[in-house]
């Protein structure tokens, strides 16, 4: 018992302080807020978005792409290291597979917002079509979800039984649910080789999986005929962005919960600095696929091409592309070669800003192309030819990112940000190897 | 099933001269009369009927070998089509001058309410040095529909007669069909449609159907040029194309290589030879059921601009 108290402590569940109350209290408002703009979305019609019949997806298209970009990190930094048996991973591994999940339910309710007839859901199954992208995705998106939860599950039994002890006598109603939720976990030899042959085997499957999901993302777009969209390039363009995405979001919640329990002596500048260089990767990956995507094209670009590309580079996209790719995405791959920058208070700072750029990103993606049809735009109201959000759907928008950090504070404040378990072995193992040297 | 034959055959007998070749009978009830037939009959009648083949050749047919079609029973399927059909459209740009009835029409006819006509005319001016030409563009009821293709619930559907139609019942909202199609021709009911009927709405509902789009439009579902099926059933010519003073469009039949414009019927082929007939955006790979005539000699460009409305392409009623 005494074994784990200080990492229940430490690590554990903890109380929300004052902090963390007004924190909660703030994403339920914009949840509120957003939950009353969908009822209205729903009675009104899609007419409340400044999406039109040119402009016909936007920023609940782009804010999917995003999660959908941002799960990913389930699948790298969870089993990618686990895989390469890159030890530094521990301390990030659970944060990773609660954004991942957190991310990859908001993709599915996000995409669900988008469709005007959501009552006809069933319709996806009943009448599904295999050719169609949106069924591809209807099939990973659950499958990914599922996979996922079971990856944060799985690892998470040993904890789950130690609370459950923890708690016992204590508060037995808490003691009651991690007992439930820790399916009479004993640490018996059958247990272990179980959980650790399934753990092994779902770390297996992400990473697959991982890469269908992010490749669907992309043809999603890349089976039309658009201009920007009909790339070759687009689906491993959508993997590396989402590798930046995703590690970005991972290295801001990592820093805050590291910041707020206090877990300087468990997430050293070490762990960070290993980080740091897979995120510098992940960013000249991404810079290398945006040179595919937008500078050699520029050589052979059709008139449409080179009209979209134009008001990229340089017309009425060009300041919000610019930040992006500089201060997105450039910069963040120089910066990170340098040790100092990979000290966590920087590297928090940098990730933060690429995780916003890379939100707006996806926005570029999604609303230019749609501005440059093969026809030209006529015959229609004059605002149709632009496209910025409307109130309606930056209140949705909003309310689908606050309920994503709501998932990922709400398993935070009851989960062990790391596995206790294991770090009670690695105190066990240190402790011997001490006793070992002194004798 | 014997009295079924029976009353048929005394019905068949009656009305000799409401006859068919059994070849362009669809459906597989009648087959089965057919087969049904075969068991009692009772050898070659002796009469011959005169009929026209399809290559205009007078042959002559016992009536034995004939089956009854009645029209009004032979229903087809709104998903496959008119059996032995394959709509296409012909649009002559020389004659075209912007003067927008057709869009009218097809607005009236379709109750479309909103800020988007399913037929749109085009000012088209390639380059500065190009001559500038209106352009009408509707569904091109493509045979490679990419909207067809990315559809995740079979909505939007594909027909042996050519045809790409929507099921507005179906339609989850998704808007892939409008994002996928070339020739940006989809328009989306953004908003409760707010149309206005003359006929009362069980009516309507009983004539909703694919073959009619915007009978009634529903909320949350994507519209479009549906080739005015319900007008070729009853033999009739779609509303753009009557509805044009200038004769531009030409609608009818690929396998019967004809198509008229109201005035004038016309081989298809000749046509298109005649006039160097092409398809918009050949090279995408769409295959397009509506060919175009470039706009050679054509009626003067500038008598089109007042009635040009960048802006506008579905006139609102004054009042709200």
């Amino acid at each position: 018992m005494s074994k784990y108290s200080q990492l229940i402590k430490d690590v554990g569940p903890q109380k929300f302080n004052r902090g963390g109350m007004l924190w909660m209290g703030f994403l339920i408002l914009l949840i509120v807020a957003g939950v009353i703009a969908y009822i209205d979305q729903l009675i009104e019609g899609q007419v409340v978005t400044n999406m039109r019949d040119y402009v016909l997806w936007g920023v609940y298209i782009s804010n999917f792409v995003f999660f959908v970009a941002t799960s990913f990190v389930g699948a790298i930094a969870v089993a990618v290291l686990r895989l390469t048996k890159s030890e530094w991973r521990r301390p990030f591994v659970r944060l990773a597979e609660i954004v991942a999940l957190a991310c990859i339910v908001m993709a599915g309710i996000t995409i669900i917002i988008d469709m005007a007839r959501p009552d006809r859901m069933l319709n996806l199954f009943v009448h599904a079509r295999l050719q169609s992208p949106i069924t591809w995705d209807v099939i990973i998106i659950p499958t990914f979800m599922v996979v996922s939860i079971l990856l944060l599950y799985f690892p998470l039994l040993p904890d789950l039984a130690i609370l459950r002890d923890h708690y016992n006598g204590t508060n037995t109603r808490l003691s009651k649910i991690y007992g439930f939720f820790a399916l009479k976990w004993q640490w018996t030899q059958k247990q272990l080789k179980l959980q650790k042959k399934s753990v092994q085997l779902l770390a297996l499957m992400i990473i697959p999986l991982g890469l269908i999901l992010e490749s669907i993302d992309a043809y999603l777009f890349s089976t039309t005929y658009r201009v920007g969209w009909d790339s070759s390039n687009f689906a491993p363009y959508f993997i590396s962005g989402a590798m930046v995405a995703g590690l970005g979001a991972l290295v801001s919640v990592v820093y805050i919960v590291r910041k707020n329990k206090q877990l300087e002596a468990y997430i050293t500048e070490y762990h960070f600095d290993k980080m740091g260089k897979l995120f510098n990767l992940a960013c000249i990956i991404y810079l290398y696929f945006n040179i595919n995507e937008y500078l050699i094209p520029l050589f052979t670009a059709k008139k449409g091409e080179s009209e979209h590309l134009e008001n990229l580079l340089r017309g009425d996209f060009a300041i919000l592309f610019w930040t992006v790719t500089i201060i997105g995405l450039v910069l963040p791959a120089i910066l990170l070669i340098f040790k100092r920058f990979r000290k966590p208070k920087p590297m928090f700072y940098i990730a933060v800003v690429v995780v916003i750029c890379s939100w707006w990103k996806r926005y570029l993606i999604v609303t230019p192309t749609l501005l440059h049809p093969y026809l030209p735009i006529q015959g229609v109201p004059e605002s149709w030819s632009h496209y910025f959000p409307s109130l309606h759907e930056w209140v949705i928008t909003s309310a689908t990112l606050a309920m994503a950090l709501m998932i990922i504070t709400l398993l935070v404040r009851y989960v062990p940000v790391m596995s206790i378990d294991q770090l009670a072995k690695d105190q066990e193992a240190s402790v011997k190897s001490d006793n070992k040297a002194a004798a | 099933m014997d009295e079924n034959t029976k009353d048929t055959r005394r019905k068949f007998l009656n009305n000799g001269w409401k006859l068919g070749l059994a070849s362009i009978v669809g459906g597989a009830a009648l087959t089965h009369l057919k087969e049904g037939f075969a068991f009692e009959t009772k050898g070659p009648t002796g009469e011959k009927m005169e009929l026209m083949d399809v290559d205009g050749n007078i042959i002559e047919v016992d009536p034995m070998d004939m089956e009854e079609v009645d029209l009004e029973q032979v229903t087809h399927n709104v998903r496959r089509g008119i059996p032995g059909r394959k709509f296409t459209m012909v649009v002559d740009l020389a004659k075209c001058q912007n003067a927008l009835a057709c869009q009218r029409s097809c607005n009236k006819h379709h109750f479309v309410t909103g800020d988007n006509a399913w037929l749109k005319v085009y000012k088209m001016q390639e380059t500065e040095d190009t001559a500038p030409y209106w352009m009408p563009t509707m569904c091109m009821h493509c045979d490679q529909p990419a909207c067809v293709t990315v559809c995740p619930v079979d909505a939007t559907f594909k027909r042996e007669d050519g045809l790409v139609l929507i099921d507005n019942d179906r339609c989850v909202g998704c808007r892939f069909c409008m994002a996928a199609c070339p020739y940006s021709t989809r328009v989306f009911n953004w908003s409760e449609p707010n149309q206005e009927f003359e006929m009362n709405m069980d009516m309507v509902e009983e004539m909703h159907s694919p073959e009619h789009a915007g009978m009634p439009s529903i909320k949350g579902t994507v519209d479009k040029c549906d080739f005015c099926p319900h007008q070729a059933e009853k033999g009739e010519l779609p509303h753009c194309v009557t509805a044009c003073p200038n004769g531009v469009f030409y609608f009818g039949d690929k396998y019967e290589d004809t198509v008229t414009n109201g005035n004038e019927t016309v081989r298809l082929s000749k046509l298109l030879e005649e006039n160097a007939g092409y398809r918009l955006f050949e090279d995408l790979g769409t295959e397009p059921s509506v060919y175009y005539l470039p706009p050679k000699d054509r009626l003067p460009f500038e008598e089109g601009l007042e009635n040009f409305n960048e802006f506008q392409s579905v006139e609102k009623p004054e009042t709200p």
